[in-house]
């Protein structure tokens, strides 16, 4: 069976990360492959360490209510370096209604407080299922 | 000794001189029913183990409290943290607060202030006045405490890298108000260490933020000597996933590198101990948490007294600010939070808290409305006045249950504080990850927990409904990045650029030696050079702290 990579990553300034580290060490539990790039990146070095660990989903988080600038910006970072198949899921303290603009701009799933983890292993596991099958052959 | 002696004793010498210059809120305490309430209560025999591991409030070991009168002198400050979008709101919530009755301000900053960057760095953009105000210079500062009298009123500020630019703002905005620095008073968070381990906003490498330490507790020592000069903070920690155990250990860890580094510069420790002070979190476990401020008051006595052999007992009473436990809040039926902050508020001023901030329901959701933060503040209100457990002091001392968990947390907190040791210090168990290890299994077990249903969280994981209305929720101006930008664009222009130039000069040539930063950092400031600019000679010669990745 692959073991599917993933990153983690904390846009932005904000440094709350209790809930990346427990998605991080949650999803390795769960025999992803998992990198958490630490706090305060931009969405350019998330975008670009993705690329280059060639992982198949990005999970990223924010609590510092930056989510509407970063979430889409990782999506578009991605989409400049041609890898827009790589799935960007979100999570943190985000408000009902960003939640369809974020749908909107490419990001494929959001989690907000008190999301069962199964759910968000369940949806990173379909992410990466989508990735592969779309790189058939590379896998 | 019967217990009335031992009281006599108390009444006569501590209580006495205490209340010959703040009497009691009232000349007679009773019960609603009219029952007559003591000042302390006591067992009928008090042996010598009571002496030495409770006393009596405002003596050694402060097990009961470092006050003599505690809340029948005066309550705890009840005060708010606030502050979000730009200056000039800021200033018309903390105006609002004051009127509704908090006796302090508490200024929250948004992440590029906290992380020495102006409004208009590259780094700074989506995130300008999201979490708190945003301050770029002098002039921000001067909007923000507008017509708040710096002689009254105290103002903590939660400030930790850059928080010698922010205090330097705050004696200067003191002076243009015709208040002199000695007058000043309130509290810089200035806890670099937890940052490192839990709450992320460093700037500089461990070495070069002591050394700011340090001459922050000189310097206010000196000028300002009715100010804290930190805020060793629990709270974050605790945040971040630790037990009420590590929370203890940590913060006293953290307190003893501080207490190194500025004996290692040569500083009197009964000069610079008075003015540390504490900060921890209150959580759902009422006993738990009363049991762990105890505690700590009684280890941070022995520490000063005993190991670093301070003289004065202003140093050995460990003074502590609440805040209640953010992670607790949940997004599901948010009324369900002011039942949550309730019993956290009360475990803080059941364990004797001087200063207590309770959170608002909606803050898992957004940062809250004028409406949630009335509430909170009432919380508090409603503890002082209505429900009576302000009108004895430490009313659950000789609970069998009780006095062991306090034993217990002081027995298990050492003995972290002593692996920590071993490990070569906190720095070492930092940078080697020891302490953030600790802090993220308690957390990941914690969440297990919750996960597998063996820890409630109501309406959470159990006790379910589905929720058509959404609560309002408070919303920021978006507008705030520009307008913050366009005004600081207008002082880089208007101010004397440079007499900032030679300020920022002065402060590089200091930070390449030994002298104490302060007066050069103060000279800039007043000069209306910026937090970013500020800081970036420091990052220059300091260089930057970047975190591992996993």
């Amino acid at each position: 069976m692959v073991k599917y990579r993933v990153l983690i990553g904390k846009p932005g300034l904000d440094g709350h990360d209790r809930g990346a580290k427990f998605i991080a060490r949650l999803l390795r539990d769960e025999g992803f492959e998992v990198i958490y790039t630490g706090i305060r990146h931009s969405a350019e070095e998330i975008a670009s360490v993705a690329v280059s660990e060639d992982v198949a989903a990005i999970g990223l988080s924010s609590l510092s209510g930056a989510h509407l600038k970063f979430f889409p910006d990782v999506v578009s970072e991605l989409k400049s370096r041609d890898a827009s198949d790589i799935r960007v899921l979100g999570g943190g303290v985000i408000p009902d209604e960003d939640i369809p603009i974020l749908i909107e701009s490419g990001v494929e799933t959001i989690f907000t407080p008190g999301a069962p983890a199964a759910d968000i292993v369940a949806s990173f596991r379909k992410a990466c299922e989508a990735h592969q099958k779309e790189n058939e052959g590379n896998y | 000794m019967k217990a009335q002696e031992l009281l006599k004793k108390w009444k006569e010498t501590t209580l006495a001189k205490v209340i010959a210059r703040f009497p009691e809120r009232k000349t007679e305490f009773k019960t609603g029913g009219n029952l007559p309430i003591p000042n302390v209560a006591l067992p009928a025999e008090v042996d010598e183990n009571y002496t030495s591991t409770l006393g009596m409030p405002g003596e050694y070991p402060y097990t009961r409290g470092i006050q003599p009168t505690m809340y029948r002198g005066r309550f705890w400050t009840m005060r708010q943290y606030a502050g979000f979008s730009t200056a000039k709101e800021s200033n018309e919530r903390y105006r609002y607060l004051l009127s509704q009755g908090t006796k302090g301000l508490s200024v929250a900053f948004d992440l590029p202030t906290q992380i020495g960057y102006d409004s208009d760095d590259k780094m700074s953009i989506g995130e300008v006045g999201k979490v708190g105000v945003a301050i770029d210079t002098l002039a921000d500062m001067e909007v923000l405490f507008d017509q708040i009298p710096l002689d009254k009123i105290s103002t903590s500020m939660t400030i930790n890298a850059p928080a010698a630019v922010l205090l330097c703002m705050y004696v200067a905005v003191a002076e243009k108000q015709g208040v002199k620095a000695e007058q000043v008073n309130g509290t810089i968070q200035n806890d670099i260490l937890k940052e490192y381990i839990a709450r992320g906003t460093y700037i500089y490498p461990p070495k070069e933020s002591l050394r700011i330490i340090t001459d922050i507790f000189e310097w206010c020592g000196q000028h300002t000597p009715s100010f804290n000069t930190i805020s060793i903070s629990g709270y974050h920690i605790r945040e971040a996933g630790s037990t009420a155990v590590e929370e203890v250990a940590l913060t006293l860890a953290n307190a003893c590198t501080y207490v190194d580094k500025a004996l290692e510069a040569g500083l009197d420790i009964d000069v610079f101990a008075k003015r540390l002070a504490f900060f921890f979190n209150a959580s759902n476990d009422l006993f738990e948490e009363v049991a762990k401020f105890r505690a700590a008051r009684r280890m941070w006595a022995k520490i000063m007294k005993e190991k670093y052999k301070a003289k004065d007992p202003k140093s050995w009473m460990l003074r502590f600010h609440t805040q209640t436990a953010g992670n607790t809040l949940t997004a599901q039926q948010i009324d369900n939070n002011i039942v949550r902050v309730t019993i956290q508020a009360l475990s803080s001023v059941l364990g004797g808290t001087q200063s207590l901030h309770t959170n608002s329901r909606d803050e898992a959701l957004s940062l809250p409305t004028t409406e949630s933060v009335q509430i909170a503040l009432r919380t508090q209100q409603i503890i002082a006045h209505e429900s009576g457990v302000a009108n004895t002091i430490d009313p659950l001392a000789g609970s069998f249950f009780v006095e062991q968990l306090t034993d217990d947390i002081e027995l298990k907190a050492n003995k972290i504080m002593q692996d920590i040791e071993d490990a070569g210090g906190v720095v070492a168990a930092i940078n080697d990850g020891f302490v953030q290890r600790i802090i993220e299994d308690s957390a990941y077990e914690y969440q297990m927990e919750i996960e597998r249903k063996d820890r409630v969280i109501v309406g959470v994981n159990k006790f379910v409904v589905k929720e058509n209305k959404k609560p309002e929720t408070m919303k920021l101006d978006p507008a705030v990045e520009k307008n913050q930008n366009a005004a600081l664009k207008h002082i880089k222009q208007t101010r004397n650029n440079d007499r900032v130039s030679e300020t920022l000069n002065e402060l590089r040539t200091a930070a390449k030696g030994t002298a104490n930063l302060m007066p050069f950092i103060l000279a800039a400031v007043k000069e209306y050079a910026s937090i970013g600019e500020i800081s970036n000679v420091l990052r220059d010669e300091f260089g930057e702290f970047v975190s591992k990745s996993i």
